[in-house]
């Protein structure tokens, strides 16, 4: 069992994602559609990961706590899913090959499990990235 | 008596269905029933009359809370912001009308900023690689009545579009296509096996990053040249099976989507779907269409072409000179090299969906936000403006993702007092005006000799 995989990470729409969106990112609704990852069954075991557990998944740019869950879309070994948001976007690297758009599908992360950590919500992420958060007002 | 509107468009997705039925009660004042729309759609019509709605402009204080201002104050500032910025952003429009969006392009100009909208960070690589090589395109109204292959390459239309298939593609039964789903092949290509690989005749898992080499191996089959066993994760087999299909189709269309466009290649993703198609053209009939996400994203490069000769990275700093160079004027690489000193963030949430080093670069400015909503934008803002939604609140034109215009309705009113975006736009534009009036007139005054003037 290994402590931490690499894997390739892809970021997209989920229909969740868009409902919950349209409803006010900051709704429960929207925290439980974005703030999980998808992976393939063999890297959940690769990690020994049991549902809903939540690991820490880190780019050469930044790292966000999410959690796991079995989607109903799947994946191939080695590639990873965290549906376009919030939680996303904490690890999306910038860089555009030139064409203004980052790279949102396929770069590397590292996944790994936490114990004793909680995942951010949407408003603590983006006031906290700028000096903003408050803590729970 | 509630009143039943019918042909209402939606705005949600670049599929711009206008066939929604909007039950509103007796007074005018709330959304009762939506039919017809997708589950995205029919929340923004009822998230339209929730209590959470803001009715005012806010103005952050120095203890980092908001205060309601009024629509002049706030116009005002944000004239002034854009006024005292070298270099100001107005990124955005994924959701705002036509008209919006030329009243924005004036400010843009009087202000002398870069102009930029969600394509920047979308399809983008779509108009990099229509420029290069052409856009074998057609209306979804042709591939509902003619197609009889249907690709969905990078696209997840059962998420991201949930009526695109039953309206356009898969499902409806057109003119030359009577029998509906039974007479059409889908086919999907993706890496993952997405809902919309569920109801795909063929579906081929392709590795991520790999398009381009997959896409490659169809033209040699088309052309009759050999492949390798396997070419991004498919073999040999099921590509040239594939091959013979698109060959073989009556009308065939590839819809794709930010598989292609947010991957390794970017618009050379986009460059070879378009040689493809081509290339089928030799035998068949082949068409192309970028599954623009917005229903209005299309909006802004028609708008923009049509004013500046550009539709999107438009760096107006010179004012009447219009220049457009993505990777250089694109929203993303300004923030990061911090090329800009202002932002306004308008009808999206660069907040949420840009990468978040990108956000932190553009807050170390003013940042404004107009959005009829809260969202993350909105809470790391100086100033939040609300305006009309769009579609449910304000009418106007919009353009549907085959680039078919579309007049919009609304279907209720704004709360009272909210603006629309092309009324905003207009008053801070009048504000410039008067703020470099002013200016001119200090300057005059300031060039003017010492001593007597003439006429004293």
């Amino acid at each position: 069992m290994a402590n931490r995989i690499t894997l390739n990470m892809i970021t997209q729409r989920s229909i969740e994602e868009g409902v919950a969106m349209e409803k006010g990112k900051t709704t429960p609704e929207y925290f439980e559609a974005c703030s999980i990852i998808e992976m393939h069954d063999d890297d959940v075991k690769a990690l020994g990961l049991v549902p809903n557990q939540l690991v820490r998944v880190t780019s050469e740019c930044g790292n966000v706590v999410v959690k796991t869950v079995k989607g109903r879309q799947s994946l191939y070994p080695g590639l990873a899913f965290i549906p376009q948001g919030v939680w996303a976007n904490q690890v999306v690297p910038p860089r555009t090959q030139a064409t203004g758009e980052p790279q949102y599908s396929g770069f590397p992360v590292t996944v790994e499990p936490v114990n004793g950590e909680k995942r951010k919500s949407a408003l603590e992420l983006v006031q906290g990235a700028v000096g903003m958060w408050r803590g729970d007002q | 008596m509630p009143k039943k509107v019918e042909n209402v468009g939606c705005p949600y997705c670049g599929v711009c269905c206008d066939d929604l039925v909007v039950t509103v009660s007796d007074d005018g004042k709330q959304i009762l029933e939506v039919e017809n729309a997708c589950a995205i759609g029919n929340q923004i019509f009822h998230h339209a009359t929730g209590s959470e709605r803001i009715r005012l402009p806010r103005l952050r204080q120095p203890d980092g809370t908001y205060k309601d201002i009024s629509y002049e104050e706030a116009v005002d500032y944000a004239a002034k912001v854009l006024y005292n910025a070298k270099k100001p952003l107005i990124y955005g429009f994924g959701s705002t009308n036509c008209e919006g969006m030329a009243a924005a392009a004036k400010v843009a100009e009087k202000a002398g900023a870069v102009l930029d909208n969600c394509a920047s960070i979308c399809h983008g690589s779509s108009f990099l690689a229509i420029f290069d090589n052409g856009y074998p395109s057609c209306t979804l109204g042709e591939t509902k009545n003619r197609a009889d292959v249907i690709v969905y390459w990078g696209a997840n239309p059962a998420h991201a579009h949930p009526r695109h298939m039953s309206r356009y593609s898969i499902f409806p039964r057109g003119f030359f296509t009577g029998k509906g789903h039974m007479s059409r092949k889908i086919i999907v290509i993706d890496p993952r096996h997405t809902d919309t690989a569920q109801v795909a005749d063929i579906y081929l898992q392709v590795k991520q990053g790999h398009d381009y080499e997959l896409f490659d191996a169809f033209r040699a089959v088309v052309r009759g040249h050999e492949i390798p066993d396997v070419v991004a994760g498919i073999k040999r087999e099921q590509i040239v099976e594939v091959a013979n299909i698109l060959k073989k189709a009556r009308f065939g269309t590839i819809f794709y989507g930010m598989g292609l466009c947010h991957s390794d290649g970017r618009n050379h993703n986009v460059d070879i779907a378009i040689s493809l198609t081509r290339d089928l053209n030799d035998y068949t009939k082949w068409t192309i269409m970028a599954m623009r996400g917005h229903y209005n994203i299309t909006g802004p490069g028609a708008v923009w072409s049509w004013q500046y000769g550009y539709p999107y990275c438009l760096d107006l700093t010179k004012k009447d000179i219009a220049h457009m160079n993505p990777g250089e004027t694109s929203s993303i690489d300004l923030a990061m090299r911090d090329e800009v000193d202002a932002f306004i963030n308008i009808g999206t949430d660069a907040g949420a969906h840009f990468p978040i080093d990108a956000v932190k670069h553009l807050r170390k400015h003013p940042w404004i936000t107009i959005d009829p909503n809260i969202n993350m934008a909105s809470e790391i803002s100086d100033l939040h403006i609300p305006v009309g939604i769009v579609g449910v609140e304000v009418p106007g034109i919009v353009y549907r993702m085959d680039n078919v215009p579309i007049q919009y309705r609304k279907v209720i009113d704004p709360p009272e007092g909210v603006i629309s975006d092309e009324e905003l736009f207009e008053r801070i534009y009048r504000r410039l005006s008067e703020l470099e009036a002013d200016e001119a007139v200090k300057e005059h005054a300031k060039a003017a000799p010492e001593g007597v003037r003439a006429g004293e």
